[in-house]
């Protein structure tokens, strides 16, 4: 049982996205210009950590200046603080292969994306995240920022090279441990409040709703299309709504699927739904037809997987979290736009 | 109830803040006609669909004026907002009306820590936006060394949850450890506790950049 959990994590930190890097062409000052560069890059990994590994491929065909890297997917700036993989999953409806990307060393974009500084940037943009998904998860972010400093540098380390076994044994001393998942064989190794010493069967009748960090990349249509081809492409992160909410998840034995989760932070779209047993409304809303005020979710995806909605709410974060420990979910919602707005 | 647990613990629950929102900014207004007014910014429809029932949004003030007092020696630099701020010393200014930077202010909720967290962006009169160590420069000279010193908050640039674009902020990681502090002596099932929290949240925040409320406000919930 186990082993079931370290494997489904060890294929998500072994998830990687084909690149292929085309330096802008306002950037090359060299005849011919450079070919694209080829690479790999992790799905739980940041888009400017690729920069070391790209330079070289680059720097010679550059004009002279300070060196900033950004990077654009047909037009759109991308905002390096998303994981790589829900880039991908977000902005190609249909997957590319490889994906092509645009990437600039000069004029950065300062009013559209957050600086970036380069890996310092983005490592304090992970802890920061880790801080905050602490906080939700016990209320506290104490145990992220008392991390030892060579934990905390181990742990970065392990995040940027891929290093699960080292990331696992850093990150289980923050016992974030979420949910107890009976379907993954994966005990709950803390009580969700955080409490050192509490006697442990104390601590469980104790613990009957937890709050779990959720990020929610939403984008929502109103015109029907069949073939993910067909999806219109982003030219605007306007058009994408961020839902940065917390699961309110109630342990008491009721089945939680993830279905449930999505609803639970989707008020706007869902104004009926509360922590309940969701069998019944799964199947109502895949076998009748779609009415027109019903939502439909078009496409969900997590880790580039497209799980079905019904799969335990639970399994899906223990085994499908980024390093930073929020679910990154890309979702694309089919919702008539009323008259009027 | 949900709420009295709520102060108790430093933190606000998003439906409280709403409500804390709208009394926050009608009090404003009454009591500060020399400052803009705070607006609530309805998003509820922001997902591209008419919400059912569901209230999001934040509150904004735009356009708040800082004057810079210069003296004649060119390197001392001072802010001052437009209620008052005394000079230690007798020194000669020299202002001009242009000498000043604009503010505008969101105080937006944070699902994640349950509390408000200031989100601010300051241009010069020329319109030029104005980064993080110019606006360090620039805060009263009090205010500056207590966010340097203190671990309840820093700023820091982040993206605006609503808006799409960097904007500066006050990091809400601590503020429901000091909210507890505050609210510790005072009585948890007062009617106004939801506007209580809000006035003495931004009589804290405020502070950093000189902005005072003023004192009918502040008596008005006890």
């Amino acid at each position: 049982m186990e082993r079931g959990v370290k494997e489904a994590q060890q294929y998500v930190w072994d998830g990687a996205i084909p690149l292929q890097i085309h330096l802008h062409d306002s950037e090359v000052t060299t005849l011919p210009p450079p070919s694209p560069a080829l690479i790999l890059a992790p799905r739980i990994g940041y888009l400017p950590l690729l920069s070391s590994q790209l330079k070289p491929f680059f720097s010679e065909a550059l004009p002279p200046g300070v060196d900033t890297i950004w990077f654009e997917y047909k037009g759109l700036p991308l905002k390096w603080y998303i994981p790589t993989g829900v880039l991908f999953d977000l902005l190609c409806a249909e997957p590319e292969r490889p994906w092509n990307l645009t990437v600039h060393f000069r004029g950065y974009p300062g009013n559209i994306l957050i600086p970036c500084d380069g890996e310092d940037s983005v490592k304090w943009s992970y802890i920061n995240s880790l801080k905050e998904a602490a906080y939700i998860i016990h209320g506290s972010s104490k145990n992220v920022m008392n991390m030892s400093h060579p934990d905390q540098v181990e742990l970065w380390r392990s995040v940027m090279n891929g290093k699960l076994e080292t990331y696992n044994r850093i990150s289980s001393k923050l016992k974030l441990g979420i949910i107890e998942d009976e379907f993954s064989g994966k005990p709950n190794p803390s009580p969700s409040k955080g409490q050192h010493g509490v006697d442990e069967t104390e601590a469980t009748a104790a613990v009957k709703a937890s709050r779990i960090p959720v990020r929610l990349y939403l984008w929502t249509i109103n015109e029907d299309f069949d073939d993910l081809e067909e999806a219109p492409h982003f030219d605007s992160w306007d058009q994408i709504s961020y839902i940065n909410r917390p699961v309110e998840f109630n342990t008491e034995g009721k089945y939680f699927t993830l279905l449930d989760a999505v609803k639970s932070v989707l008020p706007e779209f869902y104004p009926d739904s509360s922590n309940r047993t969701n069998a019944e409304s799964t199947n109502e809303e895949r076998i009748e037809p779609e009415k027109e005020s019903h939502p439909v979710i078009k496409l969900l995806r997590i880790q580039g997987i497209e799980p079905k909605m019904e799969i335990p709410f639970s399994w899906v974060v223990n085994n499908l979290m980024n390093p930073d420990y929020f679910l990154h979910i890309c979702l694309y919602i089919k919702a008539r736009k009323t008259i009027g707005t | 109830m949900v709420s009295i647990k709520a102060t108790c613990d430093g933190s606000l629950s998003s439906i409280n803040f709403q409500i804390a929102a709208i009394t926050f900014a009608e009090k404003w207004k009454k009591f500060n006609s020399d400052l803009p007014e705070w607006l609530w910014i309805d998003c509820s429809n922001r997902l591209g669909f008419a919400a059912h029932g569901v209230r999001d949004g934040y509150l904004s003030v735009q356009n708040v004026f800082f004057q810079i007092q210069r003296s004649l020696k060119e390197d001392y630099g001072e802010c001052s907002s437009l209620n008052d701020y005394e000079e230690p010393f007798d020194i000669a200014t020299l202002t001009t009306g242009d000498d000043g930077y604009w503010y505008d202010f969101h105080v937006v909720y944070s699902s994640s820590y349950s509390v408000p967290v200031l989100y601010f962006r300051a241009r010069s009169s020329d319109g030029q936006p104005l980064n993080k160590d110019e606006i360090e420069k620039n805060l009263p000279t009090g205010s500056a060394k207590v966010l340097t010193d203190s671990k309840w908050t820093f700023i820091t640039q982040e993206e605006h949850p609503y808006l799409n674009r960097p904007w500066y902020m006050l990091h809400p990681c601590g503020t429901s450890e000091w909210m507890k502090l505050i609210l510790a002596g005072e009585n948890p099932a007062i009617e106004n506790r939801n506007e209580q929290y809000l006035i003495s949240w931004f009589s804290v925040v405020g502070q950093v950049f000189g902005l005072k409320l003023p004192f009918e406000m502040l008596k008005s919930v006890g």
